[in-house]
């Protein structure tokens, strides 16, 4: 038995406005695969997400991690094992403290005293933040705040890493430093994003999600080497695959 | 929109003065409300004229803010910008109440001038003795402390959500208002119209923002409880706090020790 795997099979989501979210959707992430979902805006991706631990109810199908269908009775142990990092850091950071914060999980999973503060030192150190502890998470700059907020998720020692948009709004230095936290992690990773260099780098395998469809599930070279995909889905290739229009380098294809 | 911005980081310092490391802050909630609890009940069901009777209270926020290492002058600058309104509230006294209580020298002091005052420093004490009660415990501290004293985990849950709704829908204001001020160009904007939307949108983003966040909470494993770092143990050290500064406020409420002091100054001093 594995907690590791992610299987979606056949979910809708309908919005009370009516709107349609995702149509039919289907897939199947196994232990420690690195899985990007991709798609233009309003393709459904931040919905799927939330599925994914319970935030929003399907109108129909099923999600299922590792043994567990997602219920309301298994709830609990669902949440503690999809470890959920939103877009927002803002959303996701509310205590005073940083301390806190990260504490806010371990503390209601039960732990007390000492081993809270182990759970929060450790995952304060793993993000690099232990510096930050006792400071007020208003106070952080953008990128400090993105690797509390996966602290905050990390000290719930969860199977399965699920980001939203994890490097959206970050300078280059605070990207890259976040990019290189998530490689370091083997848990099963599944990313919404629209940084597809990060894409490119951290996922092996890719979905294209378009208009609450998948459009497109296969290794990530593979699916940016198809222009005719891309431009249908309102995507483009990564900057790295592309040709440089001012040193005229040509496109690396052979990336990834 | 400085000071609604400002005002949230008050609040929020206000919040971070409960990391403190003091033997106060070190006690069991319960014993800390409890004690407020009963000094806020001592003053206010003070009489109306009765000025000096109040005096001594001010040694429970004294002892508590030495003690606590509190801020003394970020402090009385809040406690005193909310008694500014109680002030306002009592503002009539004077006009309604001629009631002729004092005669100093050829001036009459008036009931409605003596109920102004003690209107002010009543809520001098009970708005210091909550605010310190937070800047030493902490406000999830308090609800906490509050549900195991039996008021009921709804209404506790309710309040502390909405101290957490304080600080979204100031987030909030502040940004919106920035933006249509940017916008007005030093003018009143299209004034009560474009308020009022502005009003309906915030309402509107505040609860998206609400439920996510609440949303990223049961991600977390809320369940309704919020769960304080500190384990709470009722000991000796709390029951001694509570039993002798309770039993201090019952008997400054119930024996005017201003009148006593005072007699025994004229006694020995003729």
């Amino acid at each position: 038995m594995s907690h590791h795997i992610v299987e979606v099979i056949h979910l809708r989501h309908i919005y009370p406005d009516g709107t349609i979210a995702i149509k039919d959707v289907s897939f199947r992430i196994t232990h420690g695969e690195s899985v990007a979902i991709i798609g233009a805006n309003g393709a459904g991706k931040s919905t799927l997400l939330q599925h994914l631990n319970g935030c929003l109810e399907a109108t129909s199908g099923q999600i299922r991690i590792g043994d567990m269908p997602l219920t309301k009775a298994t709830l609990p142990d669902i949440r503690r094992t999809v470890g959920m990092v939103f877009q927002n850091p803002d959303d996701q950071l509310f205590m005073p403290t940083v301390f806190d914060d990260v504490a806010f999980g371990p503390l209601n999973l039960g732990l007390v005293g000492a081993d809270v503060e182990k759970r929060v030192t450790e995952a304060l150190i793993q993000v690099g933040a232990d510096h930050l502890r006792a400071k007020p998470p208003y106070h952080l700059s953008g990128g400090e705040k993105k690797r509390v907020a996966i602290a905050t998720v990390l000290a719930m020692t969860p199977d399965i890493l699920v980001l939203d948009e994890p490097t959206n709004g970050l300078d280059p230095y605070a990207r890259r430093q976040i990019m290189s936290l998530l490689q370091e992690f083997h848990h099963t990773k599944i990313f919404t994003t629209h940084d597809l260099d990060m894409v490119l780098e951290l996922c092996q395998r890719t979905i294209i999600l378009h208009e609450g469809e998948i459009r497109a599930d296969g290794p990530t070279g593979e699916i940016f080497r198809n222009d005719d995909l891309l431009t249908a889905c309102r995507l483009e290739k990564p900057l790295a695959m592309q040709g440089c229009p001012l040193c005229s380098r040509e496109a690396d294809t052979t990336k990834p | 929109m400085i000071s609604i911005n400002a005002a949230v980081i008050d609040l929020k310092r206000l919040e971070l003065l409960a990391d403190g490391d003091t033997p106060i802050h070190a006690l069991d909630a319960r014993a800390k409300v409890l004690v407020t609890f009963v000094f806020i009940i001592s003053v206010v069901s003070c009489s109306r004229y009765e000025l000096a009777r109040l005096i001594p209270f001010f040694i429970f926020p004294a002892v508590i803010i030495a003690l606590a290492n509190l801020p003394t002058l970020f402090l009385a600058g809040k406690i005193t910008l909310v008694c500014s309104f109680v002030v306002i509230v009592g503002f009539f006294n004077p006009f309604f109440d001629h009631t002729e209580l004092y005669q100093i020298g050829h001036i009459t002091v008036t009931g409605g001038w003596i109920s102004l005052i003690s209107l002010f420093i009543r809520s001098l004490l009970t708005v210091g003795a909550t605010f310190i009660l937070i800047g030493t415990t902490g406000f999830t501290a308090v609800c906490q402390a509050l549900e195991r004293l039996g008021i009921p985990q709804l209404f506790t849950t309710q309040l502390l959500f909405l101290h957490r709704y304080i600080f979204v829908l100031a987030d909030e204001t502040g940004r919106a208002s920035r933006a249509r001020e940017l916008r007005s160009c030093g003018k009143k904007g299209l004034g009560v119209v474009s308020f009022s939307s502005l009003v309906g949108h915030l309402l509107l983003r505040t609860w998206q923002q609400a439920a996510r966040i609440h949303t990223a909470m049961l991600a977390r494993g809320f369940a309704g409880h919020f769960h304080a770092r500190r384990q709470p143990s009722f000991g000796m050290v709390e029951l001694c706090y509570l039993l002798s500064w309770s039993s201090l406020f019952i008997a400054l409420r119930l024996f005017d020790i201003s009148e006593t002091i005072g007699k025994v100054v004229t006694g020995i001093f003729p």
